[in-house]
């Protein structure tokens, strides 16, 4: 993290905190609409939380300049949370069924 | 005492002071951590009949809400504070700080509240799968928030002395406790819709 | 485990010599059997071999292989240390509580974890600061490798131990949590009495237990065998480093394979973690499940026979010295190997069926648990010894320690096969003497118990020469160098290491790690720090 950059990090901080104000009143008022299913509801707050996500980590967290190890490293890390994630349910669909 | 390099210099090979990578790797067996619970949370609700199994979830919204608010505030603030230092204003970063550490703390009194108020209810962990799952993964969390609030409280208090005599190294310091407390503040920024709005 | 190998050779008789302390009759009781058995499992790994083979051999000679002056995290290692040592206090505790220690299990699977005794409270919690010690100590190690080379030490001149230790700290750091997270959810459900492992209208004693129900036991199993394979691999990758530096430095001639090591053990790594359901084929899953956890579970094996071998071919044409770091290095080998090989059939979900759950999985386990981890710290102390104190280790009262590990180490593991083949059941307070089908294989038990006494008195020679060896005064000057090894620890490091810094001289590395008899050179080996 150098110093000459900063300059620009300190304009993008305060517009980021007044996104993330603004996403959460969106994820709010969303989780009041009718979708129809459940399902649509489901994307719809996952996708705004993951933008929200997003903003935290690759501008307060400065990972959208980071070195590559830590890129690896967090890679690596989301392959295997991923796998924890779903195997579970994954397994729970795929059930010996008794006839 | 020995010097271990690259302790506040970034070794040019990997572009790293060793704290930042140490906590990272932190940071990956938290995401591990918490992905063990969200994984458990995504079985039981599957598993479940019907969601919430009492069927209504009995959550304050508008008080989590603020919650939600509270920590993306306290988030820019810990980075504000980091930029201080950066800029040599150490009365910016105690200023800054400051306020993540009482946004720490009325996060803590709202949680508080939120649970005194179900127990008042009647509704505790055993209550049901639902309550189970929301009273540890946010108990879990808020756990994470008070060590959080230790140790931003001792580098804005007792640890201040560093920023004398070695204040490159306590800037360091601030960016990784940031770091630690952006992921405090992502966990909750996954964990509100999940069990509150969804 | 010598006393639970009594109640198994000779059911229901009273223990000798220390029958009074276990009961008013000096019976083992089944359910005294059940606890001792959950404990053995428990404290030999986590606070047996992952304390000596990461936290001892990993915090030790790490920095000095990899030229550092210490750790990345002094501090943070030491708080490493003291959560094992205040885990394992607790563990220690449970022993004495009312209802006395854990019993379901090293797995501790739920319902039964959930509904029994305060023992099992004890164990989550103490299972708590171990994880944290392992967490604490795993990062450091990483750290340390990544950024503390000197200049020269790129990343394939890395002695294999070093590598065997990165990726052993991968492990620890992305698989511990989720059984942490497990540990969490299981402590709710017994203190709190939720319902996450607990599914509904379980009857107990006649009785429908009182909690709220919706819960499930596999999502335990899942959680619990996530770390619990890569656990295995923690196990022996250490291991397996160690036998790699003692045969290098013992054949006088380099590693045979050295890259396809390195990438057979990060591969290894990264498989570890996609296998973990090959522990619960019997729980009721899928074609596709089942399919995709046998066909990694085979794959996962290619690595590990291809580090085998290259350590094998690594001895062709060598000049063997037979000291005994070596011998337990050369035994390590086809020890590791049965165990490898007996864990094929139970890779594959049709021959698993049959030999799940018996002795079977037992022999195989122990064989790369016991003579696999176990020789390779055998092999490491004995080699690192002169380093740490600037003596070597009584070598004939090592060869004796060796020939008769190894002898009743096969006594004592071999013959599990053999009942698990007939069908006799794992975790059986009186070794299967109840069941019809054990009947022919029943006479093994007494051949292993005492086989297992044996091996535990084999022990006595080691224990006396490391006692021995600390205390005698050293007769001459400390030798920086006694096995004419390559690798950084040996030549820039006095023997023990400066205390702050561990090197009296300035470090760049020229070479590779282990090349012995490089042709034209002075001497039988060149080591690193030399030009």
């Amino acid at each position: 993290m150098s110093t000459h950059n900063l300059e620009q990090h300190k304009s993008v901080y305060l517009k980021v905190l007044l996104a993330l104000f603004v996403f959460t009143v969106v994820t709010v008022a969303a989780s009041y609409f009718d979708f129809g299913s459940m399902a649509i509801a489901i994307i719809v707050g996952l996708t705004i939380a993951f933008i929200k996500g997003f903003l935290v980590a690759g501008n307060f967290m400065h990972l959208l300049d980071e070195v590559k190890p830590i890129y690896w490293l967090l890679m690596l890390t989301i392959v295997f949370f991923l796998v924890l994630f779903f195997m579970p349910m994954l397994w729970e669909m795929n059930l010996v069924t008794v006839k | 005492m020995i010097e271990i390099p690259y302790n506040v210099k970034p070794r040019e090979e990997t572009g790293l002071y060793n704290a930042k990578l140490g906590i990272w790797l932190f940071l990956a067996s938290e995401i591990m951590l918490f992905g063990g619970l969200f994984s458990a949370y995504i079985l039981l609700r599957v598993g479940s009949p019907v969601w919430p199994p009492s069927g209504e979830t009995h959550l304050n919204i508008p008080l989590a809400t603020l919650n939600t608010f509270n920590l993306i505030l306290s988030s820019w603030t810990i980075v504000k504070s980091w930029v201080a230092l950066k800029e040599n204003d150490i009365k910016g970063f105690k200023m800054f700080m400051g306020i993540t550490l009482l946004c720490s703390i009325l996060f803590l009194i709202i949680k508080y509240f939120e649970y005194t108020a179900k127990f008042h209810h009647g509704i505790f962990p055993s209550t049901d799968n639902f309550f189970g799952i929301y009273f540890t993964l946010t108990g879990l969390h808020g756990l994470h928030v008070i060590g959080g609030l230790i140790v931003n409280y001792y580098l804005w208090g007792p640890g201040i002395k560093m920023w004398d005599t070695e204040p490159e190294r306590f800037t360091n310091r601030i960016e990784v406790a940031g770091l630690y407390w952006h992921f405090v503040d992502l966990v909750w920024i996954f964990l509100f819709p999940t069990l509150y709005l969804l | 485990m010598m006393i639970m190998r009594w109640q198994l050779a000779y059911p229901d008789t009273p223990v000798p010599i220390i029958g009074a302390l276990l009961s008013e009759d000096k019976l083992l009781s089944p359910d005294m059997y059940n606890a001792f058995g959950a404990m053995h499992g428990t404290i030999m790994i986590f606070l047996g071999v992952v304390p000596i083979l990461v936290g001892a051999f990993g915090n030790y000679v790490v920095p000095l292989q990899v030229g550092a002056p210490d750790m990345a995290f002094p501090k943070l290692n030491m708080a490493s240390y003291w959560a094992y040592f205040v885990g394992g206090v607790i563990m220690f505790a449970s022993f004495f509580i009312e209802g006395g220690p854990a019993a379901s299990g090293w797995t501790m699977y739920p319902p039964l974890s959930v509904i029994a005794e305060n023992g099992e409270t004890v164990w989550l919690l103490a299972m708590v600061f171990i994880i944290s010690s392992s967490l604490l100590g795993s990062m450091n190690i990483i750290v340390t490798i990544v950024q503390l080379r000197p200049e020269g030490l790129t990343w394939m001149r890395l002695p294999f131990f070093v590598w065997a230790q990165l990726v052993t700290s991968f492990l620890l750091v992305l698989a511990f949590p989720p059984l942490e997270a497990a540990a969490v959810l299981q402590l709710m459900d017994r203190i709190a009495d939720t319902s996450f492992f607990m599914p509904s209208g379980l009857i107990v004693g006649g009785e429908q237990v009182d909690v709220a129900g919706g819960g499930s036991p596999l999502l335990w199993q899942h959680l619990f065998w996530f770390l619990a394979h890569p656990e295995v691999y923690v196990l022996i990758l250490p291991g397996m480093g160690i036998v790699a530096e003692v045969v290098a430095n013992n054949t006088r001639k380099p590693l045979w394979g050295y890259k396809a090591l390195v990438y057979s053990v990060v591969f290894l790594g990264f498989m570890s973690f996609i296998v973990w359901a090959h522990h619960m084929f019997l729980t009721g899953m899928g074609q596709a499940m089942s399919a995709f956890f046998q066909t990694t579970t085979m794959i996962i094996s290619i690595p590990s026979v291809i580090i085998l071998s290259a350590l094998l071919i690594s001895l062709w044409g060598g000049s063997i010295r037979f000291n005994t770091p070596m011998l337990f290095a050369l035994g390590w080998m086809p020890m590791f190997g049965i165990g490898g090989l007996t864990g094929l059939p139970l890779g594959l979900a049709p021959t698993d069926i049959p030999l799940h759950d018996t002795y079977y999985v037992i022999g195989h386990f122990h064989y790369v648990v016991a003579p696999g981890s176990l020789f390779a710290i055998f092999a490491g102390i004995y080699y690192w010894f002169p380093k740490i104190t600037g003596k070597k280790m009584n070598e004939m009262l090592g060869k004796i320690h060796f020939f008769f590990s190894f002898i009743f180490m096969n006594g004592v593991f071999m013959p599990m096969f053999i009942q698990g083949l007939a069908g006799v059941s794992r975790r059986l307070a009186d070794g299967g003497a109840s069941y019809a089908h054990a009947q022919d294989v029943l006479q093994w038990n007494e051949v292993m118990s005492y086989s297992a006494w044996f091996l535990g008195l084999a022990q006595i020679p080691f224990i006396i020469n490391f006692i021995m060896t600390i205390i005698q005064k050293r007769k001459t000057e400390a030798v920086r160098n006694p096995w004419k090894a390559t690798t950084i620890e040996w030549n820039a490091a006095p023997s023990p290491p400066i205390a702050h810094g561990n090197f009296d001289r300035e470090l760049t590395v020229y070479r590779g790690p282990c090349e012995y008899s490089v042709p034209g050179a002075d001497k039988d080996y060149s080591p690193q720090t030399e030009k």
